[in-house]
């Protein structure tokens, strides 16, 4: 299907999303939209499927002018589209889900949709349980299904956003194939993205996107320079590792091991020591997130014992963890973080406890501002945190971190982030780290892994490496590691030093 | 001899949760689709006074029914239009509403107050009423009592099996996901209101005319039911059956209440009426003890195939409440 929008124009309040964009994307290839956080993709792509109606502009399908009032309306013209935040039922189980909204008879003929469900699942080689919850899968793995529903659904245009945040190197490239399956099929696909690798390797062409502007486009090969200037019309600037020598060990773990839902970890020992950083490396699923979640006191080991400083905290729960000084900043930031219908100046006030039992809103609003600016927060204090782009949702849970946090927990911090917004997030965790806090981060970006950390330790599939520093590793040996291969050096090596 | 007046006691305890079950059912359809309607106890009143009024004036039982069904279903559009489309607080509009229903049920009730009325007759069922034990317990029942159990498969069927029943579960969970996969949100949301509404407007005639039957105002002794239907669909966790179960105990508890009075002459006759409160209050905790954070901590020390067993088993029995109950759907 080509799709040819013109001179679409939608305005929030004083934010011009889009300021007249024009565009033709034609069937059977993969339309790259890139641009930096706030740049407009999403609103545009909302626009597009249904979600929210331009202020002016047209949208032309095959060549006959329409007007899509919903997005139920827009599946039913074959466009379907991936949100940031996936736009599913999470006490459902999968199977549930899956069907819901699908046209039919009464009472759906399940095994029929989960033997379709297999069938499709199979052919991404997605590995999802149509009998399992929604809620128990990570949110790479709700990507996944959301994609495999939309394509059940018959979509024939298919708009991910950011689909590339959520899920794992392999996951990537079985998805990236995939999608090249789908446009030499004849679908039309628009791939939303901020990252200038994923857009270079997989689009035939690429519109960027600035301040709600189409700034320019280019065809392969592409100019990596010249991307990266029409995206920010400036030149960047890197902060690496600072070798602040370590202090005292502010977390240990000792023989640690953990049981989830489809994995066991077996006798994880390691340090995270004041002013060190620590990542955690793997596919999604591999084990990080449970081994985090120990770390913060939301899972149990079934043996081995963590310290926090001098006290062992095994057993104890979060809010314990919490007191000693423990922050936990979660993937899904909406869900778990930060509280959705708050403004930001409310969550200020929840997590300094402002001013006793009645709430100070003056002091309130002044904290939040001045925090807002510290932090670079694109918003006011009155706006609700929902209307924040994912950037600026990041921005917000690392300024509603308390000044004196001993160990700050992250997964994929800077996850569906542009390149400068990652810098700044870096810069300020860099910070808390010379104030001597220690950090233990997930990230799938193995570049992030291996800029950012003092030490790294690698999962696969619940075997854990001991920490390895993070000068001895190369992209191409963390990315073996992390695909299984060269665990046997490993340990033969770790004998050799034990 | 005593087994059969045991049993007679128990085919009653069924016919007594018949209204609680038609309450329950409908709230939960209710609070699936997000929308708390908590005018219940003063609507039961109201319909059962509604529906016997109507019964005596016509001699039809069936319009004295229909008649309740369409109070409880114009209250609940009432409150649909005061929260929905007026955006109004759902649990403020719902305890004016059931104080309103109460104090009208007993101001125009009182033209009909004490007289005698028609009354629903057992209705048996030819052949399996003879089956022993069975047959007294379930065949030899009135018609409601029937439906009664009809309704709670049917709507468990149709929540948890039919198409348009996992849209209602995807109203109640996440409006804007199921706005996006087709549902008018706020359409549907007053249907199920109204339906539920109705179906639970169908409890107040079953009292007025079968469980007790005839309109006596302030002493009808229905006052404060409708709050016991409403905790019970919360301890049923939105869930039909487990909703039955919580019925059929209070029922079964009332009842053991009455019988057990004489044989326990020591204990003050007002302990045993109130006992069944609590005593349902903590059954249902221990059910839905799954829910509880600490219990999930305690578990992962259980050796893993045991946890994952028991974890298994406590899913199966957590109930988590529709997640955008009492919120207000807006397209962004
Ligand atoms: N619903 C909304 N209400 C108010 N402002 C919004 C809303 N959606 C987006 N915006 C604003 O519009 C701009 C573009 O946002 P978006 O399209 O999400 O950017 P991108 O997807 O490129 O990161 C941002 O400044 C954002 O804050
Ligand atoms: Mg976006």
């Amino acid at each position: 299907m080509q799709i040819e929008l013109r001179d679409i124009r939608k305005t929030f309040g004083s934010v011009r999303a889009n300021a007249g964009i024009s565009l033709l994307i034609p069937p059977a290839s993969i339309q790259g939209i890139l641009g930096e956080n706030g740049a407009g993709k999403s609103t545009l792509m909302k626009i597009l499927s249904g979600f929210i109606l331009p202020d002016s502009g047209d949208i032309i399908m095959d060549g006959s002018r329409v007007v899509i009032h919903s997005p139920a309306d827009a599946i039913r013209r074959g466009v379907g589209m991936l949100h940031q935040d996936p736009l599913d039922f999470p006490p459902l189980k999968i199977l549930d889900d899956f069907i819901l909204g699908r046209r039919g008879a009464v009472f759906p003929d399940r095994r029929k949709a989960a033997r379709e469900f297999r069938q499709l699942a199979a052919q991404f080689d997605f590995d999802l349980d149509s009998e399992a919850y929604v809620d128990t899968l990570t949110v790479g793995e709700r990507q996944q299904l959301e994609i495999l529903r939309l394509l059940w659904f018959g979509a024939g245009v298919l708009i991910l956003d950011e689909p590339t945040t959520g899920i794992s190197q392999p996951q990537k490239e079985k998805l990236f194939a995939t999608l090249r399956k789908l446009a030499d099929q004849g679908m039309t696909i628009i791939f939303v993205s901020h990252k200038l690798e994923d857009v270079e390797l997989l689009c035939s062409r690429v519109a960027v996107f600035r301040q709600g502007e189409l700034v320019g486009s280019a065809e392969p090969p592409y100019e990596t320079k010249s991307l990266v200037r029409m995206m920010f019309s400036r030149d960047l600037a890197f902060t690496g590792r600072t070798s602040v020598p370590p202090g005292g060990p502010i977390l240990s773990l000792r023989g640690v091991s953990l049981e989830a839902l489809r994995l066991q970890i077996r006798d994880v020992s390691f340090e995270a020591r004041a002013g060190e950083v620590i990542g955690l490396a793997g596919m999604e699923g591999s084990g990080q997130s449970v081994l985090l979640s120990a770390c913060a006191g939301l899972a149990q080991p079934v043996s081995g014992r963590v310290r926090l400083g001098e006290n062992d905290v095994t057993g104890l729960s979060y809010h314990a963890f919490m007191k000693r000084g423990v922050a936990y900043l979660p993937a899904a930031r909406l869900e778990q973080g930060l509280v959705a219908g708050l403004s930001l100046a409310d969550h200020f006030i929840l997590s300094e406890g402002v001013g006793g039992i009645f709430i100070d809103r003056g002091r309130a609003q002044d904290l939040a501002s001045d925090r807002i600016r510290t932090y670079n927060i694109k918003g006011a204090p009155s706006h609700q945190v929902e209307s924040l782009s994912g950037g600026n949702q990041q921005r917000m849970l690392l300024a509603l971190l308390k000044e004196s946090l001993s160990l700050i927990l992250l997964e994929h911090p800077t996850r569906g982030l542009d390149i400068e917004s990652t810098l700044y997030i870096w810069s300020k965790l860099r910070e808390r780290c010379a104030q001597g806090a220690a950090i233990v981060f997930i990230s799938a970006d193995l570049d992030e892994v291996l800029q950012y950390s003092d030490r790294v330790l690698v999962f696969f599939s619940g075997r854990v490496s001991p920490p390895l520093p993070a000068e001895g590793l190369s992209v191409e040996k963390l990315g073996g590691l992390i695909g299984g291969k060269g665990w046997d050096v490993l340990a033969s090596a770790a004998v050799a030093h034990g | 001899m005593t087994l059969e007046i045991a049993l007679v006691g128990l085919a009653g305890v069924l016919t007594s949760a018949a209204p609680i079950l038609f309450g329950v059912i409908g709230e939960t359809i209710s609070e699936r689709a997000g929308v708390t309607n908590l005018s219940m106890n003063g609507k039961i009143l109201l319909c059962a006074m509604g529906g016997f009024a109507v019964a005596l004036a016509t001699r039809s039982i069936l319009l004295g029914f229909l008649a309740g069904a369409a109070i409880g279903g114009l209250v609940a559009l009432l409150l649909a239009f005061a929260s929905i489309t007026l955006r109004q607080s759902q649990v403020a509009v719902g305890f004016v509403l059931t104080l309103l229903c109460r104090d009208l049920s007993y101001f125009l009730g009182n033209p009909v107050m004490g007289t005698t009325g028609p009354s629903l007759s057992m209705l048996s069922i030819p052949f399996f009423q003879d089956i022993p034990v069975l047959g007294l317990l379930f065949f030899r029942q009135d018609v409601m009592t029937y439906l009664s159990f009809i309704l709670v498969a049917a709507a468990w069927v149709f929540i948890f099996r039919t198409r348009p029943g996992l849209m209602l579960r995807g109203i109640g969970e996440r409006p804007a996901a199921a706005y996006v996969r087709g549902a008018n949100v706020n359409r549907l949301r007053y249907l199920y209101t109204v339906a539920g509404g109705a179906i639970a407007g169908l409890a107040g005639p079953i009292y007025s005319l079968s469980v007790k039957a005839g309109w006596k105002g302030t002493i009808s002794g229905l006052d404060g039911i409708g709050w016991i239907v409403l905790a019970i669909t919360i301890f049923g966790g939105w869930n039909p059956f487990r909703a039955a179960f919580g019925a059929y105990l209070f029922s079964l508890l009332q009842w053991l209440g009455l019988v057990l009075q004489p044989a326990l002459p020591g204990v003050p006759s007002q302990v045993l009426q109130v006992a069944p409160f609590p005593l349902m209050i903590l059954t249902l905790l221990f059910v839905n003890i799954g829910n509880a954070e600490w219990v999930e901590r305690s578990l992962s020390r259980l050796p893993e195939p045991v946890r994952r067993r028991v974890a298994r088993a406590l899913r199966a029995l957590k109930a988590t409440p529709p997640a955008a109950l009492g919120t207000p759907f807006t397209k962004e």
